[in-house]
């Protein structure tokens, strides 16, 4: 009888020792957004508007050795004055878990459309940053950043 | 892992009229985004500061909505133009309900 209990103890923690190893096999291959998913964002906050060129300035390294902390700065044109100044700066990476880095909602009171932060990047991906200005128009613009090391924790 | 968050803030005290002034602030948060898992395989529970809202005498005048993107213990710099003196307060808002806030004063003249 000893024996027997000893044994399915033993029979479980194999088991349970199983399950974890599985699960942390299967913990790396999280799923990723890819570029649809940040389209998806996108058009959920602005529809199928016209999407212009120009006027963001976005500084992220072209190589990021730490994927835990990747510095990105993004800077906007615009004289910022009560009727002409940008409102919201949105900023999303394709290679994420998901899509969403940050969004920034700027005032005239600022002087100047420019936000520095630290992110995560999981691996090598597109950094898509969209601001809107007061007048409704739209700008994006689209960089790459080489992650040596993934920063989600994998 | 949980430390007390406490923000840092680094600003002129003093500003001309019209002058642009940087504003750079850190906060200590493990911004844990819910996409990791622990040694036995159980998602670790997202806890992050989802909101940074500035404001200059009681109006705001810059904000951040962050995601789990954002690194750990978050830097945040913006700028802002000195128009009067009077008093930013800045504030942090947790997952948690919680909120961390820094108050500076700026002289204008």
């Amino acid at each position: 009888m000893v024996l027997k209990s000893v044994e399915k103890t033993r029979r479980e923690t194999l088991t349970l020792a199983a399950m974890a190893g599985l699960a942390l096999l299967i913990a790396p291959r999280m799923s990723l957004a890819d570029e649809a998913a940040v389209a998806a964002e996108i058009k959920k906050l602005y529809g199928d508007k016209k999407l212009e060129s120009g006027k963001i300035k976005l500084d992220v390294p072209e190589i990021a050795e730490n994927g835990l902390v990747v510095p990105i700065n993004v800077e906007v044109e615009s004289p910022m004055t009560d009727s002409n100044y940008v409102k919201t700066v949105h900023v999303f990476a394709d290679g994420n878990p998901l899509p969403g880095v940050v969004s920034y909602r700027f005032t005239p009171a600022c002087g100047k459309a420019a936000a520095s932060i630290r992110m995560r990047l999981a691996q090598t991906q597109n950094i898509v940053c969209i601001a809107e200005m007061s007048n409704g128009a739209l700008h994006s613009v689209k960089a790459n950043v080489k992650v040596t090391i993934g920063g989600c924790g994998g | 892992m949980a430390t007390a968050s406490i923000p840092r803030v680094r600003l002129p005290a003093q500003a001309k009229p019209g002058e642009l002034i940087e504003i750079k602030t850190l906060i200590s948060h493990e911004m844990e985004s819910g996409q990791r898992r622990d040694s036995a395989g159980k998602v670790i529970p997202r806890k992050i500061i989802k909101q940074f809202v500035a404001a200059f005498n009681g109006k705001t005048v810059f904000e951040a909505d962050w995601h789990p993107a954002i690194s750990a213990n978050p830097y945040q710099s913006f700028f802002y133009k000195a128009a009067e003196s009077g008093e930013f307060t800045f504030t942090w808002k947790d997952d948690d309900g919680s909120e961390y806030v820094a108050k500076n004063k700026l002289t204008v003249g």
